[in-house]
């Protein structure tokens, strides 16, 4: 008799657990992975609002002309960031003039005409250097690279194009140019293993359609295969120049930090990155790393910008190759 | 009846088509040999920088290796015979508690983005890929803001902040990525054993990640070790020993950057051997990264 009873209780009690507890627990588990997710909103929200806050008294003082001002004198307390948009502009301009056509043609390259059992252990060596420290490639350009610049690619561009606008002035080694070309090297890595992805998504029946018709390979190239990833190489181009606008110690190695507009390629220049690492420990004056900040503030808006739209573009072709992208 | 031979006009056209149709291939087999050449001399283009610059990074990174060279603490500039002793321990420190920090909130966050869908999800993914790619100077000036400004000094558990939101992006998305290819039959019958969420995430999809989850955490570790922006003013750098992570401290990236850019030919021969040293680390990192997902891909076959 009793022994039933006892039965019945730990039935009675094994059903309640067996068939309440896990609900309640499984709604703590989601629960909680929820929490984590809205955790870290909040983290990229804070960096977004810290950010704007403490560049407030730069934006209060200046208002719109922060933007426009040319001038960047801690001295006399005025700020303007347009010398540093423009040479963040011209910097990425040089870079990416080399890196899209440099890229894709490596890309195409590497797909369609290297055989297999050269091209992957290329392209992972390609993507292996994506991974190289930006400092390494500073020093290089700095100590290896500037000598070289200023002894022969400067003196040739200048009797080349006879020394006029772009080309004029003192042949230094460290400035725009340089900074410009090592650019170039870093974003390349980002740019060839983005596009080999894209282009290796393009369906092969197209690909094969066309050979049938009797299309060279150049042919193939062009008008079915770079048609067909269009959109996807235009996402990596995007991420490459995200990447190119925000690099920051390399550059601040090799392009000179002037706060002066430059008139030559050949001149000392900064960007927003590299003067925010040239200045930031000297800005005693409140208003000075209100206003570096600020130059932080227009940087993090032109990358979530630019970055949205790469992700975008990549995202809608589908098919993404997480090693790579997740290298960028 | 006489049949009248007349002209063929297919066949007269037809030599004339066929001259025509092999001089348009061989200019097409031209164009396409050229154009194809300049695509091979870009790989060229490509490759000599990069080779470049992992000859001379070796060629003059060796030079300053010794065991001294990494056993001692820096020396007073002008005295040759530094080390970076304190910049190892330094780089240990900010990339440990980064990692620490990093790792299981990435991991549970991936376990979130793997597991759910809809409008919140799709936000929280598009956030960390938008953040992933938001330079590292921005994330200095975010930890000087919350941790530096506050607390009136430099010190290690700023910069392991700065590095540790960088590294988020980077461990969600490769965890959600290989959660995702945990096969759901594996799961479910988890759940149809009785077993709780949480107990089938612990014992099934976890483990069954993990070469993924590792492929992540790897990836994350090489690009915080080698960031040098984040530490500018954060860590900062020191030339003494330091383990404390609330005092101002050495790293290998910064030692790469403050002495690369003397003009003294001791203090750039330490940024050289720095520089090797650190893209050795690196490298080993994205390869053990690789050799995880490689191994990943072989196991689902």
């Amino acid at each position: 008799m009793s022994e039933t009873t006892t039965q019945t209780t730990i039935q009675k009690s094994t059903a309640g657990r067996r068939f309440r507890l896990p609900a309640v627990h499984d709604r703590y588990f989601r629960g909680s992975l929820t929490a984590i997710a809205v955790l870290f909103c909040a983290v990229c929200l804070t960096l977004v609002v810290t950010l704007v806050i403490q560049a407030r008294p730069a934006f209060a003082h200046f208002g719109f002309s922060f933007l426009t001002g040319t001038t960047w004198d801690p001295v006399r307390a005025h700020y303007g960031a347009l010398p540093f948009i423009i040479g963040t502009l011209e910097t990425t301009a040089i870079a990416m003039m080399l890196a899209i056509p440099i890229g894709l043609g490596t890309a195409l390259f590497l797909v369609h005409v290297l055989p297999t059992r050269i091209r992957s252990p290329l392209s992972t060596a390609v993507e292996l250097l994506a991974a190289v420290p930006s400092v390494v490639y500073g020093l290089w350009a700095l100590l290896v690279v500037a000598p070289w610049v200023r002894t022969i690619i400067e003196p040739a561009l200048a009797h080349i194009t006879g020394g006029a606008g772009p080309f004029s002035g003192v042949q230094l080694g460290v400035g725009l140019l340089l900074a410009g070309l090592i650019l170039f090297v870093m974003v390349l890595p980002t740019m060839v293993a983005i596009s080999r992805d894209v282009i290796t998504a393009v369906p092969a029946d197209q690909v094969e359609a066309a050979y049938a018709l009797g299309a060279t390979r150049w042919q193939v190239l062009l008008r079915v295969v770079l048609p067909s990833a269009r959109v996807g190489l235009l996402g990596a181009v995007t991420l490459a120049m995200g990447r190119a606008l925000g690099e920051t110690i390399a550059v601040t190695m090799v392009i000179g930090n002037s706060t002066a507009i430059a008139h030559s390629l050949f001149a000392p220049s900064a960007t927003l990155a590299s003067i925010i690492a040239n200045q930031f420990t000297e800005a005693t004056e409140p208003f000075h790393l209100a206003s570096l900040i600020g130059l932080g503030v227009v940087l993090l808006a032109v990358s979530i910008v630019v970055n949205a739209a790469a992700r975008l573009l990549v995202r809608s072709v589908g098919n993404r190759g997480t090693s790579s992208v997740a290298l960028v | 009846m006489t049949s009248i031979q007349l002209p063929d006009p297919i066949l007269d056209r037809r030599q004339e088509i066929q001259r025509i149709a092999a001089a348009s291939l061989d200019r097409r087999k031209i164009y396409s040999k050229i154009a194809l050449s300049f695509c091979g001399v870009f790989l060229g283009v490509a490759l000599v920088p990069l080779v470049a610059v992992l000859a001379y990074t070796i060629q003059r990174g060796l030079q300053a290796w010794s065991v001294d060279f990494f056993a001692h603490l820096p020396t007073p500039s002008g005295i040759p015979g530094g080390g970076i002793r304190n910049a190892i321990v330094g780089s240990l420190i900010i990339d440990g508690i980064a990692a620490a920090g990093a790792i299981p909130f990435g991991i549970l966050a991936g376990m979130f983005l793997a597991e759910s869908s809809g409008r919140f999800a799709d936000g929280v993914r598009f956030a960390a890929d938008v953040l992933s790619g938001v330079p590292s100077i921005i994330m200095a000036i975010f930890a000087y803001a919350l941790l530096v400004k506050p607390l009136g000094h430099f010190s290690a558990i700023a910069a392991s902040f700065a590095i540790g939101v960088l590294m988020l992006p980077i461990i969600m998305r490769a965890s959600e990525t290989a959660i995702r290819s945990v096969p759901s039959t594996l799961s479910e019958a988890g759940l149809a054993l009785g077993a709780r969420q949480a107990t089938v995430a612990r014992r099934v999809t976890i483990p069954t990640a993990l070469p993924g989850l590792i492929t992540g955490v790897l990836l994350a570790l090489a690009r915080g070790v080698g960031e040098t922006a984040p530490l500018l003013f954060t860590a900062i750098g020191s030339q003494y020993f330091s383990s404390s992570p609330f005092k101002p401290i050495a790293a290998l990236p910064l030692v790469v950057y403050q002495d690369g850019i003397q003009a003294y030919p001791d203090l750039q021969r330490t940024a050289w051997g720095t520089a090797l040293f650190l893209i050795l680390l690196v490298l080993l990192l994205s390869v053990g990264s690789r050799l995880g997902a490689a191994w990943l891909r072989r196991e689902k076959r």
